[in-house]
């Protein structure tokens, strides 16, 4: 189920995707005037497939992930659907994570989908232990649970992010810690709901289907970032986790991602398979970008002109238009769809 | 033979750690630059290339005197750097400037962009006059892709890239010989920042720059380096010409670099 735009949702378990958004619009009000940051954004992701969301700044590629999540800032309005198969308190095989109560949605969150940031330092509490952490993490989702099976919980988590002397870093504050092991700190907290051996009694614990990971190598050394890579590659295979990775960097999604959806100014303009994206782009933002990416072979970059479009002042037709070497008069007078590019690949560009 | 333009001999720097309420332990007394020596040749472009904490930001930073080093010597074109004073430093200093990372935060928010890149000439030129002054900002300020009408402008108007650009300008309205980049593109967009490494090129070809490029990012220094130095725990660990180091690395510390950068499929 590449196609990207599904119209009749799938009600077979066994073939449903893990997740499936349709026409996922997020609108939020600004001093300016309304802005769409997601605007009209379909895509499957399957159970255990890696998905890499690539965008620049203003792609509204973040506000994408907090929307699943449920933490978009309020006054932000939601249209579309978000379908996600196997959330482990839900007898439903499906539930449209946009129409999800509070309580449902806490108990999906974290759970069933759990997320990690760039900067460990902000998504951590400055004040308390590590190991403090993650007992909040896990007692969130079961509150019955006695203390000496929330210390060995907090170990194995820790131990699962392959975080050294577990026991004394559970001790420690997330000052006492090295960038590189904030973050596995914090991949410890995002997947501590996932324990095989735990008991399990009303859809209590369980394991998290899909990782959300925004920009979660951004702030750290290029080694450190290996390292961190080799860790989420690892933990997909080990707990069959799905990824929706959120990157700029087109060399670490070429390293993550099984597919790629490239995304500019809100709306999704290429998705197809990573390698079949990134050797043989389809629409000019894609090239462009690849174009003016430092490598470490000097090339010639290509820059492209200009800036991303503010989203309070979209032009009418196809947002790159005002920056495309390739346009002609069509690309201003309406956004074009996504357009068949090859298998199991799309492009927004009528060039297609 | 001509002396280098700058010249650093044994440079070292030791940050004390002030015992405050929330010291831990004896952290004093790890040198942030350790013993480190270097030649800038006029019109080259030297890349410092480390991760955090190995000290990149401390030496450029001692190269231009911003912090005094511990010892060490420092010449400028055979002049000994660390003893001027007075106006010999002044005259010393408006031939080195400095490109800053971040263009939201080394911009002052309340000043006007014909204010911010007008400022040296300012304090060097005082006598200019003003429509003189006027003159080398615009002049500047086009040589940089941005038109008259930003001088009457704030920087908050401006998006990322084009406050870059007024960082630039800033740094080479004086005519400066060399310019200290610190990681100048690691804030911006892929796309803006290959305009910035662009500009940077054309820069130094039409003003006669020598750059000393501080940078953790291999691939952006592959773009502009003539010659590469590796630091690692304020040591430099390698040094040579750019293709060298990236092609046949050395030291395992340069070849773990190397072999971390995730590359892109070919096309």
């Amino acid at each position: 189920m590449c196609v990207p735009v599904v119209r009749n949702p799938s009600y077979d378990v066994a073939m449903a995707p893990l997740i499936e958004l349709r026409g996922l619009t997020v609108e939020i009000p600004t001093p300016a005037g309304w802005i769409r940051p997601v605007d009209d954004v379909s895509f499957v992701l399957e159970t255990g497939e890696s998905l890499g969301l690539v965008g620049e700044s203003g792609s509204g590629k973040s506000m994408l992930a907090l929307a699943l999540m449920g933490l978009l800032p309020p006054g932000a309005k939601v249209r579309g659907e978000a379908w996600f198969s196997g959330a482990n308190a839900s007898s439903a095989s499906r539930v449209n994570l946009l129409a999800l109560g509070e309580r449902e949605k806490i108990a999906v969150r974290g759970r069933d989908i759990a997320m990690i940031f760039q900067e460990p330092m902000t998504a951590l509490n400055p004040v308390m232990r590590v190991g403090a952490q993650i007992a909040e993490a896990i007692r969130a989702h079961e509150p019955g649970i006695s203390r000496e099976e929330i210390h060995r919980r907090v170990l194995a988590a820790l131990e699962r992010a392959a975080v050294p002397e577990p026991a004394v870093r559970a001790r420690q504050y997330p000052h006492q810690l090295s960038g590189g092991l904030r973050q596995r700190a914090m991949i410890a907290m995002a997947l501590a709901g996932n324990d095989e051996s735990a008991p399990r009694e009303n859809g209590a614990g369980g394991k998290p289907r899909l990782l959300i990971a925004d920009e979660p190598t951004t702030a750290l050394d290029v080694t450190v970032q290996k390292q961190i890579l080799e860790l989420l590659a690892q933990l997909r295979r080990d707990l069959g986790l799905a990824l929706l990775f959120i990157t700029h960097d087109l060399g670490v999604v070429a390293q993550v991602a099984d597919r790629i959806a490239v995304s500019y100014a809100g709306r999704i303009v290429e998705t197809g398979p990573s390698r079949e994206v990134l050797a043989r782009p389809r629409h000019p933002y894609t090239a462009g970008l690849l174009r003016a990416s430092p490598q470490l072979v000097r090339h010639k970059l290509e820059p492209i002109p200009g800036a991303v479009p503010a989203l309070t002042a979209l032009p009418p037709g196809c947002a790159f238009e005002p920056r495309c070497a390739l346009r002609v008069p069509e690309c201003a007078a309406a956004m074009p769809e996504l357009r068949d590019a090859g298998p199991g690949h799309t492009a927004r560009c009528i060039l297609v | 033979m001509l002396a280098p333009l700058l010249e650093a001999r044994n440079l070292k720097k030791t940050f004390s750690a002030p015992g405050g309420a929330f010291a831990i332990g004896a952290a004093s007394g790890v040198p942030a630059v350790d013993g480190v020596s270097l030649e800038l040749a006029a019109g080259e472009t030297l890349a410092i290339v480390g991760e955090s904490g190995s000290g990149k930001t401390t030496l450029a930073r001692m190269l231009l005197r911003l912090i005094e080093p511990d010892s060490g010597e420092l010449l400028v074109e055979g002049r000994d750097f660390l003893a001027a004073r007075g106006s010999q430093l002044r005259a010393l200093r408006r031939e080195m400037q400095m490109v800053f990372q971040d263009p939201f935060a080394s911009l002052d928010p309340r000043m006007r962009v014909g204010s911010i890149v007008g400022e040296p000439l300012e304090i060097h030129e005082p006598n200019l006059a003003r429509a003189a002054r006027r003159a080398r900002v615009v002049e500047v300020l086009r040589a940089v892709g941005l038109a008259e009408d930003a001088l009457a402008r704030y920087p908050h108007e401006f998006s990322g890239g084009q406050r870059q650009r007024i960082g630039i300008a800033r740094a080479l309205v004086l005519r400066p010989r060399l310019v200290v980049a610190d990681e100048p593109v690691s804030a911006l967009d892929v796309s803006v920042g290959a305009q910035i490494l662009e500009l940077l090129q054309n820069l130094q070809r039409d003003f006669a720059l020598t750059y000393l490029l501080i940078s953790h990012s291999l691939p952006v220094v592959a773009q502009l380096a003539t010659r590469i130095a590796v630091m690692q725990g304020g040591r430099i660990v390698e040094t040579g010409a750019a293709s060298q180091i990236l092609n046949a690395p050395a030291h395992p510390y340069t070849q773990s670099l190397i072999a971390a950068i995730p590359a892109l499929p070919a096309s």
